[in-house]
């Protein structure tokens, strides 16, 4: 078990490594010169020149990555050029409220796609399972920049039931957060959904079609307790795991969720950075993002060894 | 649709001795799933729709006209005009081409680059593949829209830089996919069969393992394309795709989000084409998936 966990962590670091290279090659192997991108509208010589000195841009490149991999290593991501503050507090500061927003979608993709499945599953050829899985279909295709836009159409604008915009943190009221917070996590856990109910439906199918199922109706239990006491447990196992796979999913979606509900999060804070050429931020983002979805992939693998026994050996 | 009859007609349409081969008995598979042969008709409508756009447009997609500021859908304008005028059906037509562009281009970017490298890494196995599967290991770490949107940024705002950057996103997928079908296909007797009599490296990858990965690539090429015109859609939505005046779907949502009080056709007529034309090549994929998979025909 502990080999196993050891085994697992020593493969992050390979794949930290790269990814901290390719964040970093982004901005190099680009075609313009760092140095007058970062130097703006100011095109002085001398200003340019010390932008050169300041981030090691008169370095050769690979030195300069071991700088700029030096800093973050002790937490350093850079300075934003537009806010002048330092990367990493802006994104500490943004991540609580992309957190908060990825945990409602999550749980309403979890509600929904779950559900959604396991009914599509025990009902299968029936008007639910062809109803489930035009959902998913939907879910799928739908972007979800334009839902967001309709729902804001539907709910804000013509029923004038839901804030249109805006953020307020579930510890300072939570009526108010609740209320602005459920439209984009709807949009958010829409597309998540779909993909949830596809895995379960597909899972629960399997597990109903087996022996210690059909023991288990063959003992005269009840369907529901069959189905929610012996099949689900099994089943959803490998779903709920493959959430914590989909968060990047999430973190993708949250970028254009936030900018049509102005939400001042993390994918807002890259679109800005993107508009204002902030490369640092950008970089920062990048790399905190995928550190998160390559932790939450470690802590999905953990998971699924915890809960099956067969694999721990 | 497809019903009963016509699906009897299909299979007698078809020739027999064609009947026998695996391409003829996939397109038959595909051909009898009729969500597939819906999205088939619908890809082909969205087709024809882009390229016949400049005969069958009724206005110039970027004629602006003050007369006709935010008109509501009429005989005149069937889809309604925009907010400087322009006729929105002129503009989702020609919208139609940087979304089909964007989707196929983007992915034959990610076909060329994540194949050769899946087959690579698959093929010559070693240090060579850890290493090149390291590195798709991290590019798949890191968001894909994310990726792309940074990607579009350091390459600058337009529909080319847009398709590159969408396409260096999605390769990582084409090299995971194409060194799993490799390592597979390459233990079988057919291709120690071609290493035994002397085939130099090359020509077995490419004369015999190439083919039979194909069906694979294939599926997840299709609906590559559809998260691909999301995609497409979603940088131009951000600005960071097609720059106007010149449509796109993207980008027409963008900006009838200004006016969804006053002027909510302008939203609702490109969401529904980009869901449509997404929807279809959804539907293509699932249908080839299944059509291609012995197992679940």
């Amino acid at each position: 078990m502990l080999t196993f966990f050891g085994k697992r962590l020593l493969q992050l670091l390979p794949t930290l490594l790269f990814v901290s290279l390719i964040i970093f090659l982004l901005q190099h192997l680009l075609p313009g010169d760092p140095a007058l991108v970062m130097a703006g509208e100011e095109k002085d010589p001398q200003v340019i020149a010390q932008i050169r000195a300041q981030y090691h841009l008169d370095q050769p490149i690979p030195i300069q990555y071991l700088y700029w991999l030096n800093g973050v290593v002790h937490g350093d991501l850079g300075e934003s050029l537009r806010i002048k503050q330092p990367v990493l507090d802006l994104v500490l500061e943004k991540l609580p409220v992309t957190a908060q927003l990825a945990t409602i979608a999550m749980l309403i993709a979890l509600v929904i796609g779950i559900g959604a499945g396991v009914v599509s599953a025990v009902k299968k050829g029936s008007a639910w399972d062809y109803g489930a899985n035009a959902f998913a279909l939907w879910g799928i295709s739908t972007p979800n920049f334009w839902l967001g836009i309709m729902l804001i159409f539907l709910f804000s604008v013509r029923l004038g039931w839901l804030p249109a915009s805006g953020y307020v943190s579930l510890f300072e009221d939570w009526r108010t957060s609740l209320a602005s917070t459920i439209m984009p996590a709807f949009v958010l856990g829409n597309a998540i959904a779909a993909i949830l109910m596809r895995h379960t439906r597909s899972a629960m199918l399997t597990v109903l079609d087996s022996d210690y199922v059909r023991t288990a109706r063959a003992k005269g239990l009840p369907e529901r307790t069959v189905i929610l006491k012996h099949a689900m447990r099994n089943a959803l196992t490998p779903v709920i795991t493959l959430g914590a796979l989909e968060f990047g999913t999430l973190l993708s979606g949250a970028v254009l969720t936030e900018q049509i509900f102005s939400i001042p999060g993390f994918g807002k804070l890259i679109v800005d950075a993107v508009f204002n050429r902030d490369y640092a931020v950008v970089q920062g983002v990048v790399l905190v993002t995928a550190t998160i979805y390559i932790v939450l992939n470690l802590l999905a693998d953990i998971a699924y060894v915890l809960v099956n026994p067969r694999l721990r050996t | 649709m497809v019903d009963t009859t016509e699906q009897e007609l299909l299979r007698l349409a078809l020739p027999i001795e064609s009947a026998d081969s695996p391409r003829a008995r996939a397109i038959r598979a595909l051909l009898l799933r009729k969500a597939a042969v819906f999205g088939l008709l619908l890809i082909m409508l969205f087709t024809g729709l882009a390229l016949l756009a400049p005969l069958i447009a009724p206005y110039d997609p970027t004629a602006q006209s003050w007369a006709n500021v935010r008109k509501a859908p009429s005989l005149a304008h069937w889809f309604g005009t925009d907010e400087v005028g322009r006729d929105v059906l002129s503009r989702l037509l020609y919208g139609a081409r940087a979304s089909l562009v964007a989707g196929g281009i983007s992915i034959a970017i990610a076909l060329s680059i994540g194949a050769p490298l899946g087959m690579i890494a698959g093929y010559l196995g070693g240090f060579v593949d850890a290493l090149l599967s390291r590195l798709t290991d991290a590019m798949l770490a890191i968001p894909f829209l994310i990726l792309a949107i940074a990607l579009a940024a350091f390459l600058g705002p337009s529909l080319g830089n847009a398709m590159i950057a969408i396409g260096v996103s999605t390769a990582p997928i084409f090299v995971r996919l194409t060194r799993a079908q490799v390592m597979t296909v390459k233990v079988e007797d057919y291709v120690e069969g071609a290493r035994a009599v002397g085939n130099p490296r090359w020509r077995i990858a490419v004369v015999h393992i190439l083919p039979n990965i194909v069906p694979a690539l294939l599926v997840q090429a299709t609906l590559s394309i559809a998260a691909a015109i999301i995609a497409e859609a979603s940088l131009s939505f951000l600005g960071l795709g097609q720059q106007p005046p010149a449509p796109s779907w993207g980008s027409m949502l963008n900006s009838a989000q200004r006016f969804l009080a006053s002027a909510p056709w302008l939203a609702i007529w490109p969401g529904i084409a980009i869901f449509l034309t997404v929807l279809s090549f959804n539907l293509v994929g699932d249908g080839l998936r299944d059509a291609l998979d012995p197992r679940r025909r």
